[in-house]
């Protein structure tokens, strides 16, 4: 490989990490700063790409999109043409974060009362069936083949072989405006409730919050994250199908990179992201056995586990806002006499 | 971990009016559907609701005594289908242990040698997990979320073993094509099913016998009611988590072995795909419950099969999840309230 | 020789320190009880004699042996038993389920120690296979002491038994626990009632922020104008 082959693979890597790491910033909301337990990112990552592919992707052609009726020619039909792709192109990562946000609206509204496990279940029940939805309704998104020519943003502003660069700044660009949002949303007194949530529910509750309101506000701002990370794959590989969804590549993965990275730290979910996607597409290379696919299942399963027992707070643990003097230590919460 | 904290989960409740009344409603609703649905697929609900039960309940055990979601179930369910696997189809056969198609059924004897050994090897398993990684966890005093987020890396890692060893093709038990039984009312039911129906029967009386009857037991009752009280009255509670581990994986890898004889094959995926239709009983039941675990099973399992009459066979887990967000919405606690 | 004697007991949870250095003892076949406002660590002690939570410093001796954090599990065999304040019952087992897990350590018959329980605790015999969730506080509290006797035990910790409960049922249940001694047993008793609970005692112990504050005899703490005003209320 030449060198202008490996600038172009490095660029190709870091898009992905980029995006990757905009999930684990969700994450990061929902549970590094609320303690919110969810395990079903896929859920959310394809109902980003999706939507915004659906919204994006122009008038399909009958020949190749057998069933395919919905969406699509979207802009066209509503009239909005004038208004140029590109900026469609960011009305369908706002409507992503927005469907995102409402079917979190949902899930939340329904388990964020109850034991705090029956979230976990029911994003893991969401992000099946929606999987399965789009699997077997090929009306709705083609299927099982999925849809493919999704546009580039701002494809026509530079040649094809310099497009990379192009979507490497546009994600990073994005990625700064997320963590600059989530590190300013964490940092305000909104942000100290969630926090004060994750660490004592009830006294929180106790002393006058609507811990219910606090956790929701946070579900929904995690998964519209989740959601523009979600739209910013589909752009980048052009070709969403229902099998991208595999809970191993849309959640496990994103999990291992937040809690390698340090959970409650945003540097550290980037980083993490980096890491985490640094070992897997480099374990292709490696000889032999080591480079099956079903080892790094393993892997992804250990790695979680190791960070756990070895290393609870990862690389980079939870950076300490509050003054020495009124820190708490989680699990000490019982003084009862 | 010290303070005693007043947890009256009932692992198993008396049975009461509440539940005379939902057993009535359900026998109701199967009535009222007679003309409608195909008796065939109700009656064959009730045999796959009898794997999800058997799930479920060991699911329930988990909850029930270390108060987690454990996510990593279903694979056990997978891992231990592929002992059974490995057994029945390596090393049996080597010791001159070969056979299929007894009498009525798909498989040969040697699931009764097979079925043995690989809820011994579950089991042990589990309590070597729960030795390595759980039992530190808990000294460490660190909350269920982040048990069952270890539990999910588990999960993982499990499913990617499975993958290594046995490759991501489908297997099959050694198996010969049997006759199904032809009922009235054009009801076919493959023999096999009646086998696991039968088996699931005789698991649950025992479960319940040794719950209510031996000392160990009703002393793993105790310490899912209050673990600090069981304490001081003496119980090592380390020992009752270590049966609770080998009884859990143990009915695990049953419902694996059972699912595979009842697909007709083995999947790696196929226990993580159960997973959803396992939490949905035991929500919809109620957490910790283990007759609501049974009864939220077999509903589930009626109502996955049911709605292939209408819908494509995929949609088994969004029926389950839907029923489990109405659940949700109507009774949150389960249908036989439990108390948290 | 004291039948149990903790010396400068350092304990707490997590980074929390409760107990700055308490000793206490107590004779075989005598009642003492510990008063002190909330929050003085009284809970926490008899907890950390327990082993429910691991001292730091300090030591306690049961009969001549160290039984410093030891677990509860082992603690019990040695022949002292602990009723906790609150969910001190299994409520999804039978009464006689709870008695069975009382005796749970014990290997021989102990069918005649159970009919000695329904004979003490009349109000629990007629509902022996009812689950103990359905019982009244003051039931469930008969019920908690006849668990904890079921070993028969030398020493008997009661963290608050009449926390809770109706006035009515209070002078009934330390009833019940005079009758309980006057049949042997030594109890240490933590109570909020201290003037009824000094009234059984032979000695008393005042805490005070994690650290002995008073000792004396049980009648003279209640006549000491300082103790009845700061802790008797009035």
């Amino acid at each position: 490989m030449d060198l202008s082959g490996i600038i172009g693979y490095l660029t190709g890597f870091a898009i992905m990490a980029v995006i990757y790491a905009i999930f684990c910033l969700g994450l990061n909301v929902h549970w590094g700063y609320t303690g919110l337990f969810n395990i079903g990112i896929a859920g959310f990552f394809a109902l980003g790409a999706y939507t915004s592919a659906l919204l994006t992707t122009a008038s399909p052609d009958p020949l190749m999109f057998e069933d395919y009726v919905f969406g699509g020619d979207l802009p066209a039909r509503l009239g909005f043409w004038n208004l140029g792709i590109d900026l469609w192109f960011f009305i369908a990562l706002m409507a992503a974060a927005l469907v995102c946000g409402v079917v979190a609206l949902f899930i939340g509204f329904l388990t964020l009362r109850l034991r705090e496990d029956y979230l976990a279940i029911a994003t893991l029940g969401i992000a099946e069936s929606i999987r399965i939805i789009f699997l077997n309704e090929r009306w709705l998104a083609n299927g099982s083949k999925g849809l493919y020519r999704i546009p580039k943003f701002l494809g026509d502003l530079v040649s094809p072989q310099h497009y990379d660069y192009l979507y490497l700044a546009a994600v990073v660009t994005i990625l700064f405006i997320l963590y600059i949002a989530v590190d300013r949303a964490i940092k305000s007194p909104w942000g100290r409730v969630l926090k004060a949530i994750r660490e004592d529910e009830l006294t929180t509750q106790a002393s006058g919050k609507n811990v219910f309101n606090f956790k929701l506000q946070s579900f929904i701002f995690g998964a519209g994250i989740m959601g523009i990370g979600g739209a910013l794959y589909a752009h980048n590989v052009r070709f969403v199908d229902p099998i991208t969804f595999d809970p191993l590549l849309a959640t496990f993965i994103i999990w291992a990179m937040l809690m390698v990275g340090g959970s409650g730290n945003n540097k550290g979910a980037i980083l993490g992201a980096f890491v985490v996607w640094g070992i897997w597409t480099g374990t292709q290379f490696l000889p032999g056995f080591l480079s099956d696919p079903n080892l790094r299942y393993v892997m992804t399963g250990l790695l979680i586990l190791a960070v756990i027992l070895l290393r609870p707070g990862g690389v980079l643990s939870e950076e300490r806002v509050v003054s020495r003097l009124s820190e708490t230590r989680p699990g000490d919460a019982s003084t009862e006499t | 971990m010290t303070t005693t904290s007043p947890r009256t989960q009932r692992l198993i409740p008396k049975w009461n009016a509440s539940y005379s009344v939902v057993a009535g409603f359900l026998i109701l609703l199967i009535l009222g559907f007679f003309s409608i649905i195909k008796l065939e697929l109700m009656v064959n609900g009730l045999f796959l609701g009898a794997i999800i039960a058997l799930g479920a309940i060991s699911l329930s055990l988990i909850y029930g005594i270390l108060n987690f979601a454990h996510l990593a179930q279903g694979d056990f369910m997978t891992l231990g289908a592929y002992i059974a696997l490995f057994l029945l189809g390596t090393l049996l056969p080597r010791l001159g242990l070969e056979g299929a198609g007894l009498g009525p059924f798909t498989f040969g004897y040697p699931v009764f040698i097979a079925l043995p050994l690989a809820i011994l090897a579950m089991a042990a398993i589990a309590i070597g997990l729960d030795v390595t990684i759980y039992r530190r966890l808990r000294r460490r005093g660190v909350s269920k979320v982040l048990l069952a987020m270890t539990s999910l890396g588990l999960a993982i890692a499990l499913r990617g073993a499975v993958q290594v060893i046995w490759g991501g093709d489908t297997y099959q038990y050694p198996r010969l094509s049997k006759e199904f039984y032809q009922l009235s009312m054009g009801i076919r039911i493959p023999p096999d099913n009646l086998f696991i129906g039968a088996m699931t029967i005789v698991l649950v009386v025992v479960l319940y016998l040794f719950l209510t009857r031996t000392r160990i037991g009703k002393a793993m009752r105790a310490t899912s009611d209050n673990m600090d009280l069981a304490r001081v009255s003496g119980i090592n509670t380390e020992n009752i988590i270590k049966w609770t581990w080998a009884l859990s994986a143990g009915l695990a890898a049953t419902a694996g072995v059972f699912l595979a004889i009842f697909q007709a094959q083995l999947l790696p995926i196929m226990g993580w795909r159960l997973l959803i239709l396992l939490f949905a009983s035991v929500i919809l039941g109620g957490i910790g419950n283990l007759y609501g675990a049974l009864v939220g099973a077999l509903i589930i399992g009626v109502a996955a099969e049911v709605s292939t009459q209408w819908l494509n066979p995929a949609y088994k887990i969004v029926i389950a999840f839907v029923i489990m967000i109405a659940a949700l919405l109507i009774r949150p606690k389960g249908i036989f309230g439990v108390k948290d | 020789m004291s039948l149990l004697k903790v010396s400068n007991i350092v304990a707490g949870y997590g980074e929390t320190e409760i107990l700055h250095g308490v000793s206490i003892a107590i004779e075989e076949g005598h009642v003492v009880t510990i008063i002190g406002p909330n929050g003085s660590g009284k809970s926490t002690l008899l907890k950390a004699i327990f082993g429910l939570i691991k001292p730091k410093k300090g030591q306690v001796l049961f009969q001549g042996k160290d039984i410093t954090g030891l677990a509860p599990e082992t603690v019990v065999r040695r022949g002292l038993c602990y009723v906790p304040q609150s969910s001190n019952i299994f409520p999804s087992l039978s009464i006689n389920e709870n008695l069975e897990m009382g005796a749970f350590i014990r290997t021989d018959d102990f069918r005649q120690r159970l009919e000695e329980m329904y004979l003490l605790f009349p109000d629990l015999a007629g509902r022996r296979k009812d689950r103990a969730g359905t019982l009244s506080g003051g039931q469930r509290q008969m019920l908690a002491l006849a668990r904890a006797l079921m070993l028969d035990p030398a020493l008997l910790l009661l963290d608050e038994p009449s926390a809770g409960l109706a006035p009515s049922m209070v002078g009934s249940v330390f009833e019940k626990i005079l009758g309980i001694n006057r049949s042997g047993v030594a109890i240490l008793l933590v109570e909020q009632n201290a003037r009824e609970a000094l009234k059984l005692s032979s000695w008393g112990y005042v805490l005070a922020s994690g650290r002995n504050q008073l000792e004396d005899r049980g009648e003279n703490l209640l006549n000491n104008p300082d103790v009845a005003r700061l802790y008797l209320g009035g």
